[in-house]
């Protein structure tokens, strides 16, 4: 069961740095052929660029123990980005802190109780500035994850 | 590259085709992204939690409906891009990427798009959004 305590939890916060290799890694295995990801010396990161935090995060961190959801009718729901500006660029450390955002429950059309997990994870530069956010929608089914939906 | 005065409401990107999604494919995303949940190349893995097989990372999916989008009007530009997913996208699928305009802020010269990446012969597989800021 989910533990609705857990909203306003936030996770320790730790840094990431933006690797330039890893930016183009990951624009190739996107499919981008943006000369601005796969050519010039400092790209931005692609919009999707910052799930590559879970490379930097600290391991048992995750405000996600604190919510203690069931992985297996664990679902991703949604995910959106928002930055303050143009995307930080390779060489960017950027600091990164989670917060449990809100959790709230809805009858699901087949599944029983759907419980929703909204985290909200914050990107901010050397200077402080918050530069990117980050909100992702979890969804714990009422029964085991079947072949319809999330992913 | 498509400049502000290009863009109103129901101006559309060309679609473009994406695919087969091999998994090699979801490998390489799984390697960029650091995720490596097996269930996305393990088909024991996945069998055992009642799949199929092995499917593609939904983040996979969004990775590439966002680079439809960048590539059209502009990695630097782009302000907010969020995703809804939909259908799983199995080995073997190829995906189309459409998007338009839906809405025109001139005071802030922005743009909103409605995105969406559909399973060739299925349904949607990513639902998306997204607002650019265009010079």
């Amino acid at each position: 069961m989910v533990d609705t305590s857990a909203i306003g939890a936030t996770d320790e916060p730790f840094t990431m740095v933006v690797e330039y290799g890893k930016v183009r890694e990951f624009a190739r295995a996107t499919k981008s052929s943006s000369p601005d990801y796969l050519e010039v010396a400092s790209p931005v990161i692609p919009p999707t660029f910052l799930t590559t935090v879970s490379f930097w995060s600290p391991p048992g961190q995750s405000v996600f123990s604190k919510v203690k959801m069931d992985l297996r009718r664990l679902l991703h729901g949604g995910q959106e980005y928002t930055f303050h500006g143009p995307p930080p660029v390779a060489g960017t450390t950027l600091t990164v802190q989670t917060r449990v955002d809100d959790i709230y429950q809805k009858e699901g059309k087949r599944g029983g109780t759907m419980t929703f997990v909204i985290t909200v994870t914050e990107f901010r530069d050397e200077s402080g500035t918050l530069v990117a956010e980050a909100r992702s929608t979890a969804i714990e089914t009422g029964k085991p994850a079947t072949q319809e939906g999330g992913a | 590259m498509t400049s502000w005065d290009d863009l109103t409401v129901g101006t559309a990107a060309p679609e473009r085709g994406y695919g087969p999604i091999s998994r090699t494919d979801i490998v390489a995303y799984q390697g960029a992204s650091g995720d490596f949940n097996p269930i996305h190349h393990d088909d024991e893995f996945a069998q055992s939690a009642g799949y199929p097989s092995a499917f593609s990372v939904g983040m996979l999916q969004a990775g590439i409906l966002a680079s439809y989008a960048t590539d059209w009007l502009g990695p630097r530009n782009v302000r907010t891009f969020g995703v809804q997913f939909r259908e799983q996208v199995w080995p073997g699928d190829r995906l189309v990427c459409a998007g338009s305009v839906i809405a025109r802020d001139d005071a802030a010269r922005t743009v909103e798009l409605e995105l969406v990446a559909t399973r060739v012969g299925g349904g949607a597989a990513i639902k998306g959004t997204a607002t650019f800021a265009v010079e």
